[in-house]
Order: C-alpha cells, then structure tokens, then sequence
C-alpha cells in the first residue's frame, strides 16, 4: 500500500497558476460586491497552502473559483495548465460541513464522485476501503451518517474527496466545527496523511496557528476587496508536532507575525 | 425502564429481571395501538348489549364484523368501484402533480404564475365543487375521479416542490465541484433528498383521494360504497352501513401502508437509523 502511495507523491500534486483574478459578485441593485481584487498566485506542485483572511474577505470565493464552480470576472485559473471553466476533474473539494447524503452508507458517499464521472466501481470501492483505512475509519463503510461522530463524518468527507487522487485539494474551513480536541486530532492525522499522498493543497482556516501547523506557505488575506497582504514561507521540519510547536519559538513567531497583521489592520 | 429497575433484588435476579422488563416494554411500545384499539373495541362490545342499544341504533362489533362477512360478495363489488376511482383520481395527481412541481422549481415564470394561485386555491374546500362536477361530467367515473383528483392534487405538488426547495445550496455545489451536470445532480442529489417529502405528500393525497371519491359517489352515483352507505342509510339498516365504513377504511389504511411499504423501499428516512 505505502509502496504505491510513496510512487504517487512525486506527480500527483497539481501545479496552480492564479492569473489576475478579480470576482465581483452582481446584486440585484447597486455596483455588486467586489470580492476579490487582481489575485496572483503560484501554488507549487505538492504544496501545502495555508490561507487566513478576516471573515468575509474572499476566501470562500476564491475556492469555489478554483473548484469551478462559477467563472472569474477576470482572469484565470489553470491547474496543470488546463483552464478551469467548469469542475475541473484534478480537484477535490472539503466543505466546512461534511455534507454526506445522510441516504448513502460511508461507501457510497465516498463513491459518490466516481459514480458521477461514470468510473470503474470495483477499482474505486478499493481505494474507497483502503482510504477509510488511512484516515482510522476501518470497518465503518457500511454504517451510515448519522451513526457517525462530527470528527468521522468529516474524515469521510476527506475520504470522498481524496477518492480520485486529486492533484488539487481544496478545503474550506473543514474543521470549523469540530470541537477543539477533534480538531487537533484532525490537523496531525491531516499531516500525516498529506505526507503521503502528496497533492497540492489549499486550506482555508480561521485558526492561524493551525495554518502555520500545516502550511509550507500561509497567505493572509486583507479584508474585502481580499487580496494577498502576507506570503509567509514556513520553514519548520516534518512530521510536526502539535504540542510540540506551540512552544516552539519559530512556530510562534510565525503567528506571532500573522497576528501583527491582524491587529495593524483592526480585524482582531 | 424504571420499572424493570426495580424488578429483582438480587443483582443475577435483577439482571434477567431488567432483560425481561425491557423486552415486555418494547413489545408493549410496539403493539401499542394494536392494543389500544383492541381495548376500545372489546369495550363498545360489551357496553351495547348492556345499555340495551338496539342493532338499529348501534350495532356491536361482533354484528358489524359478521355483516361484513354475509355481505362480503356485495362490498367487494362497491369496493372495487370505489377503489378503482381512488386510484385513477391519485395517479392522475401524481402523473400532473409531481411535473408540475418540477416545472414550479425549476422556471421562475411558472413560479410566479402558478404557485400562488395553488397555494390560494388550497384554502377553498374542494368539496363544495362535487355538485358542480356532476353537473358537469354526468353521473359515471368521471366526476369521482375528478373529485378525488382535485382534493388529491395540492399535497402532492405543494409537498415536492417543498422537498426540492429545502435542499441547501451546500449540497448542490459538493455534486458541482465532482462534475455532475442537472440532470446527475436532480437524480444523485435532489430527488433522494425529496422523496420524504413527497411520500409526506402521497400519503396525505391518498387519504384525501379516498375521501374525494366517497363524496363524489354520495353526491349522485349508482355504484361504489358511498351509494352503498347511503342505500343502507335511507333503509335503516345501520349494520350495512358501518360495514361500508370499516371497508371504506380498510381500503383507506390498505392504500397508506402500501405507500408506505414502497417507501421504506426506495427512500431512506432520515431518523431511521437512529
Ligand atoms: N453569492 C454571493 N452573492 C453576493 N455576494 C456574495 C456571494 N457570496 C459571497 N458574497 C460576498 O463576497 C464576500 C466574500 O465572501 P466569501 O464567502 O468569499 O468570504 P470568506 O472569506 O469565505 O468569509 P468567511 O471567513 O466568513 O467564510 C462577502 O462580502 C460576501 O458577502
Ligand atoms: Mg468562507
């Protein structure tokens, strides 16, 4: 199993180029809401993003732009060079809710993509189960929703969108509403398990110290039109350690950094 | 629970004690209404004899059951009629009901044109236009079917487009960031997420469809269990007469379970694993 995941790690992340994107979201009456201004960004293969940002400052658009969910105003998005117009079948999606369909057991929930792109079941329930494996989930594909916690729920969601070995994960907020201690647990699991795979990754988080937990790069976001204020490289060794890195003077240093900005620009 | 607690005082005593309770409470949870009704029945037949009702005022259980039974070749008859016009008058709602919601969800025009005008045509009491059916459409099927059908009809639309409008947009872009277009996302997504509500629909409609058809036959009719109902009526004979109504109920709680059956076959209720 590792000997094939360690093969995947070196091509499977996604190379991400934001070029000058600009989104304005059109109101019914006045100019419209101008929610992110001239974006440029290189995501680099196999990195993990981090992105912080006040509430309300465009990082949820700036996913489901690169998600395909609706075009740019401006501008453009290319994973692998291709243009993203539509769903863009390199990406994954993790929602701040886990959004299983509460009909479908673990499986299908997690096989849920594949049965929309119309792929191999057999193959796909095989990397389903050996997923659920990785993320500790062994032996609950055919228990449904609501027989799960919020911290498995949201493991499964991980798992479904990780099903088609997505060169570019996407995820907002996941663990939001997870309690402080899930969370935590999350976050490391959410290491390891990126160390192996090895897709590009963008995470949206509130939590600043999560985000330089995680990310060889964090962004912070200024407040609406968003744009990217801070491009902050986080130089720290891998497999982090939770506990560990919050006495670390470089790990708090970084959000020390982080937090600067936050307060020069009032949002804490 | 607590008095399976307190059953027993020895803790192996207390343990097959509290098994024992345990189980007696939830056979008891689940033939409670079986229980309840059966109690009120065994009740109204002991009673009757005993305040020296006639059969003419109030038949016993017992008499009305053995009418059903003398009669059984007669109401099967009426049965048939009156179910086959339940039945036409359901589908009918359901075959313009259902697409009808999906054109109300899908177009803002129809929308706006339709959806209110249904929701005020709810309030009126759909009952009053019987007279005016048969005046209309004669005295066979027809006005029965359209009774049924036009009392039927409102649940069904109502409740669907309901169900399609709940789902949160969440959800909607989940399938949309995996790829799926309308048509994968209505059949993956939007209709499991309704079928709940449209069954709440269907199963209301089809007690009402009951109803529709048993107006439209007390209004003119020469077949069907509410001519058969009046028939006894204008001839004093009350034991016919309820057994018109255990049939036209049985027929009413037949059609309910088999909805529900399909159901529990093809959509998975929210609370059912808790
Ligand atoms: N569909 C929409 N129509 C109009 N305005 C929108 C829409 N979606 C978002 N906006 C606006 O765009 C701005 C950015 O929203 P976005 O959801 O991207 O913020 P966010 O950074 O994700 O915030 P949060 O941290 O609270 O999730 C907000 O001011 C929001 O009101
Ligand atoms: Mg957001």
């Amino acid at each position: 199993m590792n000997q094939n995941q360690t093969g995947l790690s070196d091509s499977i992340g996604a190379n991400v180029r934001i070029d000058a994107v600009t989104k304005t979201y059109e109101t019914r009456e006045g100019p419209g809401v101008h929610a992110l201004d001239r974006i440029d960004l290189d995501l680099a293969s196999g990195s993990f993003v981090a992105c912080v940002g006040p509430s309300g400052c465009g990082k949820s658009t700036l996913l489901s732009l690169m998600a395909g969910l609706f075009p740019p105003s401006e501008g453009e998005i290319r994973v692998d060079g291709s243009v993203v117009r539509k769903a863009h079948p390199k990406v994954g999606v993790v929602f701040q809710t886990d959004l299983l369909l509460y009909w479908r057991t673990v499986l299908d929930n997690i096989m849920l993509p594949l049965e929309i792109k119309r792929q191999d079941r057999e193959q796909g329930r095989k990397r389903a189960l050996d997923l659920l494996v990785q993320v500790g989930l062994e032996g609950f594909e055919s228990k449904y929703p609501s027989e799960l916690s919020g911290g498995m729920r949201q493991r499964v969601a991980i798992c479904r969108a990780l099903i088609q070995e997505p060169g570019l994960l996407l995820m907002d907020e996941p663990f939001g509403a997870l309690d402080a201690l899930t969370r935590e647990k999350m976050i490391t699991d959410l290491e390891k398990m990126w160390l192996r795979l090895g897709n590009t990754v963008l995470f949206i988080t509130h939590g600043i110290d999560e985000a330089v937990f995680l990310a060889d790069r964090v962004l912070v976001m200024s407040p609406r039109p968003g744009r990217v204020d801070l491009d902050l490289t986080v130089d720290m060794p891998r497999p982090r350690n939770w506990g560990a890195a919050h006495e670390d003077p470089v790990f708090n240093g970084y959000v020390r950094q982080i937090r600067r900005i936050f307060e020069a620009e009032g949002v804490l | 629970m607590s008095v399976a607690d307190n059953a027993g005082s020895t803790t192996v005593n207390n343990r097959k004690g509290k098994q024992f309770g345990e189980q007696a409470m939830l056979m008891l949870e689940k033939f409670a209404a079986l229980i309840f009704g059966s109690a009120i029945i065994l009740a109204w037949q002991i009673i009757v004899p005993l305040s020296g009702l006639s059969e003419f005022i109030l038949p016993t259980p017992l008499q009305i059951g053995q009418r059903v039974v003398t009669e059984y070749a007669l109401l099967l008859r009426h049965a048939g009629v009156t179910t086959f016009e339940v039945l036409a008058g359901f589908g009918t709602s359901v075959v313009v009901g259902v697409p009808l919601a999906l054109a109300i969800f899908y177009s803002k025009i129809v929308e706006r044109a339709v959806y209110p005008i249904l929701v005020a045509m709810q309030t009126i009491p759909k009952i009053v236009l019987a007279p005016l059916l048969v005046l209309y459409l004669g005295y066979g099927w027809a006005p029965k079917i359209t009774l049924a059908f036009l009392i039927s009809f409102f649940p069904i639309v109502i409740s669907t487009v309901v169900g399609l409008q709940s789902l949160d947009k969440g959800y909607v872009n989940l399938v949309r960031s995996m790829g799926a277009n309308e048509f994968e996302t209505f059949f993956k997504l939007r209709l499991p997420a309704a079928l709940p509500n449209v069954f709440g629909g269907f199963k209301v409609a089809i007690s009402l469809a009951v109803i529709g058809a048993v107006i439209g036959e007390y209004i003119a009719a020469d077949k069907g269990l509410g001519y058969l109902q009046l028939q006894a009526n204008s001839q004093f004979d009350t034991t016919l007469n309820f057994a018109t109504v255990v049939v036209i109920s049985a027929i009413g709680v037949s059609l309910f379970s088999i909805l529900s059956l399909l159901e529990r076959k093809v959509s998975f209720r929210r609370d059912s694993a808790k």
